[in-house]
């Protein structure tokens, strides 16, 4: 661990001096123009950051705008797109901010060479923090385009106006100078350091408007590359020995059957062996023939001893917030319910698996990776590799989907090795096992909830306790007098990689949360929207919950209803969602269908609609699948799932109706929308299934043999 | 082991020498240089990778490329003509039924398949037709309405 704290700041040395020479550089590269430069990071953010990594940042600028000569607006940064549509909303902004046609803007993204540092792409950053220095950039960019006006036209800046990236006196019409003029010839440079003054959201004409994915066309014609698409001469595929389990040790491995067979080389590099061939079809057929054992240092536990594991593992426990006395609240309620929430390993599941395409020429080693952290890799490439970090370059194609899982980018050092050693170009494209096998999956947890409340309804205790979930959406949201939070999760409980997966933590805890909520409301005989109502001051929180409320045609009934209801909210990424469902459970079976989903969402000034729709859309068809069947089966290190036979997701049979709503806040700062929606989806089909039963489930998924079990003690 | 295989591959004679036990997803990526074509899964579950034989949605990660002998073969590429997009391409961008948009390719080769034998499919229809296509982002409603909308306007005459 130490070691690679130091390695961290080695790294961190030659970063700063690759900045140097990208300063140096770009304007060589890029031309002439206006570069504002600017550190999309709010001090929340680098104070986390710093904590996280050990190491101090950029004190630079990790992003910066261009307005070029020929008047066009370039972008350009580290993050990366991946579906989530920034490649669409991120120039909407511009586009208003710089008074320029919208499709005069591009965005140059996740190329180590091109754009400055950015750790990745994750948190739904992008639009909350990102966006927010961005459109503060083009401000800056506007007021020196503006100076420049006035000294062209001889015309005091109040004078002017600007359409199209068109400047004009606004006294004499006649008289305007284009953007493309006003910066022909010159290289000036703006460090955005102070807050710049920003367009009156009521003006946008862009933001807030729909817009469709800006690369669908490309998308829907196959032209789009991913990182398995790139086109080499002289292209090698390579396959890579995996152990069977997670632990294995790699003992013996006799690799002359595979050698055998003709265009086939065999690469070894300590734990490394690789099969490579011209051909896919050949690298396939002699993996297999690699003959390894392997010692096991069996990790007793499977996915149902889990939980024990997790209760009763040395964690420290580590107090996240606390309101009042929670003695005091267990003495003043007259109702105390104990309940113990459980939720397992799911997979990312992305339909494109990690795949990194590698080349080396002379001492630069190119690598199109499917990353969501480019930079990260570039630091892992370098330092597998003990080259300088400018020696190498990652590109991002397009991303076929993360949701977390492509934070780890293992794969881009594999291509890069077997490309050195091989001195061909080299692939390495997951199979789905692979992606299965070394999927960072989203951790199981338990949360435990102790809450109390009088005889009119209201809540009196929450005492919650979250175990390995993380604490991200584990906040109270209601109004108690009594409450505290804890959160376990130090040490290692998994036997095999766990990491961020769509709203990490937040599914977890607002399942626990949203459930017990209801098992209250129906303890109490109170329809559980009024229940929350009752106990709810957050206005935020109760207008999501209105508006779902009336999207949905909601009336107010005790629980269970036999209608099939469902109730969820919560918070994520600066953003409010309520949900509501319709669920129908065969009672034979246990098999549930989702008939309808609304959500209602609240996430500040909304960029592009459209978007922001697609991404509830799609949060609450992938949120399905970890509510109802998703669950990562494994014995000590040996996952069991290996592809889509085992690991069931939504398809299309199941999907509901979906009714959305966007409240309108143009008024307020952007926030989250890629990962929100999905953090009600357990608790509410959960809440569903107990309005149509009377079957609480504590546990997801909610297969079911769940049901059924859970139905049989209702 | 290598012999000729000739197939007609988006309107093209193409005739290429090689193993005739290689999967035709590898070679329409990596011989032909058809990368539109995606790999998901390897083993039929998802549906990444499928193309058009003799005017079927198959799954190429399935198929060895003997099969594909002397067969007319379109793959995602080969839809639009002179640059004029394929209604069901045409619907995917309207409605943005994409997000990543890894599993389009699959999704639209299948969907053509599905409009060949039922111009007019109802909801279930659709449902029914696209059950084996995976896509994790959750584009399902969207594309749903892409494909009635396609299949609308290609009864009215393409
Ligand atoms: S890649 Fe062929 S079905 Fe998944
Ligand atoms: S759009 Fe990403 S998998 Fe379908």
């Amino acid at each position: 661990m130490r070691k690679a704290i130091k390695n961290d700041k080695e790294s961190l040395k030659s970063e700063e001096h690759i900045r140097e020479i990208k300063r140096r550089d770009f304007f060589k590269l890029l031309g002439g123009g206006i570069f504002i430069f600017f550190q999309p990071f709010d001090a929340f953010d680098l104070l986390e950051l710093q904590a996280q990594q050990g190491r101090s940042l950029p004190k630079d600028f990790n992003a910066f705008l261009q307005i070029t000569e020929d008047g066009l607006v370039n972008c350009y940064t580290g993050k990366v797109e991946m579906g989530q549509g920034a490649i669409t909303s991120l120039p909407q902004i511009m586009a208003d901010e710089l008074d320029v046609p919208y499709e005069k803007v591009k965005m140059f993204m996740g190329d180590t060479d091109l754009c400055p540092w950015d750790r990745g792409t994750n948190g739904s950053q992008t639009i909350r923090t990102f966006s927010i220095s961005m459109r503060a950039a083009a401000a800056e960019a506007k007021a020196v385009l503006m100076q420049l006006a006035s000294e062209n036209l001889h015309v005091p800046v109040s004078r002017l106006e600007v359409k199209d990236g068109l400047v004009s006196d606004t006294a004499n019409n006649r008289s305007k100078v284009s953007y493309g003029e006003l910066t022909k010839g010159k290289k000036i440079e703006r460090h955005l350091d102070r807050k710049a003054v920003l367009k009156d959201a009521a003006k946008f004409k862009y933001v807030g408007k729909p817009y469709l994915h800006q690369d669908a066309r490309i998308k829907v014609t196959g032209e789009a590359e991913f990182s398995a698409d790139i086109k080499l001469p002289g292209l090698l595929h390579a396959r890579i020995l995996r152990p069977p389990s997670h632990g294995a040790k790699l003992l013996t491995a006799d690799v002359s059957e595979a050698e055998k067979i003709k265009g086939v080389r065999v690469v070894r590099d300590g734990e490394l062996i690789a099969v490579l061939s011209d051909d896919r079809d050949k690298a396939d057929q002699a993996i297999v023939k690699v003959k390894a054992e392997y010692s096991f240092d069996e990790i007793k536990v499977d996915d149902k001893t889990i939980f024990d594991r997790i209760l009763n593992a040395k964690s420290t426990a580590n107090v996240v917030r606390s309101n009042g006395d929670p003695e005091t609240g267990r003495k003043i309620s007259d109702t105390v319910i104990e309940s113990e929430f459980h939720n397992s390993y799911v997979a990312h599941a992305p339909i494109e698996p990690h795949a990194a395409t590698a080349m080396i020429e002379g001492d630069k080693i190119t690598a199109w990776v499917s990353t969501q952290t480019p930079f990260p890799a570039q630091e892992s490439i370098a330092r597998e590799m003990n080259v300088p970090l400018e020696k190498v370059r990652v590109i991002t194609p397009f991303v076929g989907a993360g949701f977390g899982g492509k934070s780890a980018h293992r794969q881009s050092v594999e291509a890069v090795k077997l490309a050195r050693i091989t001195g061909r170009p080299v692939v390495v494209a997951w199979t789905r096992q692979e992606e299965f096998f070394y999927d960072t999956f989203r951790p199981a947890a338990v949360v435990k909830i102790t809450s109390g409340m009088d005889k009119s309804g209201r809540i009196t205790l929450w005492d919650y306790h979250t175990y390995y979930a993380g604490s991200r959406g584990s906040d109270t949201i209601y109004d108690v007098q009594h409450s505290r939070t804890t959160d376990y999760s130090r040490g290692s409980v998994h036997p095999f990689g766990t990491g961020a997966w769509r709203a990490p933590g937040n599914n977890t805890n607002t399942f626990a949360r949203e459930s017990q909520i209801n098992i209250m409301a129906s303890k109490a005989g109170i329809d559980p929207l009024d229940f929350r109502l009752k106990n709810l001051k957050d206005e935020k929180m109760i207008g999501v919950l209105k508006a779902v409320a009336d999207k949905f045609g909601y009336t107010s009934a005790k629980n269970p209803s036999g209608r099939g209801y469902g109730i969820a909210c919560g918070t994520d990424v600066g953003t409010w969602v309520a949900h509501m469902a319709e669920v129908k459970v065969d009672k034979n079976t246990g098999h549930v269908q989702v008939i309808r989903v609304a959500c209602a969402q609240d996430m500040g000034l909304c960029i592009n609609p459209q978007g922001a729709t697609i991404q509830m859309e799609g949060c609450i068809t992938m949120g399905m699948g970890y509510a109802l069947t998703e669950e990562i089966q494994f014995q000590g290190g040996n996952i069991r799932n290996q592809s889509f036979d085992t690991y069931e997701i939504p398809r299309f049979s199941w999907v509901p109706k979906i009714d959305t709503v966007i409240m309108d806040r143009k008024d307020q700062a952007p926030q989250g929308g890629g990962e929100p929606a999905i953090i009600c989806m357990g608790a509410v089909i959960a809440n569903a299934v107990f309005d149509a039963t009377g079957a609480r489930l504590y546990q997801l998924p909610m297969t079911p043999e769940r049901i059924l079990a859970a139905m049989k003690k209702a | 082991m290598e012999e000729t295989i000739r197939f007609e591959l988006n309107g093209k004679r193409t005739e290429l020498l090689l193993d005739p036990n290689q999967t035709l997803l590898w070679v329409l990526r990596y011989k032909c240089g058809l990368t539109g074509t995606k790999y998901g899964c390897g083993m039929g579950f998802c549906g990444a990778c499928t193309v058009l034989l003799e005017g079927e949605p198959v799954r190429s990660c399935m198929l060895p490329v003997s099969d594909a002998a002397n067969k007319k073969i379109i793959t995602i590429e080969g839809l639009a003509r002179n640059g004029d997009l394929h209604p069901l391409q045409k619907a995917f961008m309207e409605y943005d039924a994409l997000q990543c948009g890894y599993c389009t390719p699959g999704m639209i080769m299948t969907a053509v398949g599905l409009l060949m034998k039922n111009p007019e499919p109802s909801q279930q229809d659709i449902i029914k037709g696209m059950e084996d296509n995976l896509c994790r982002c959750g584009s399902h409603v969207r594309i749903i309405k892409a494909i009635q909308t396609a299949g609308k306007e290609m009864k009215g005459g393409r």
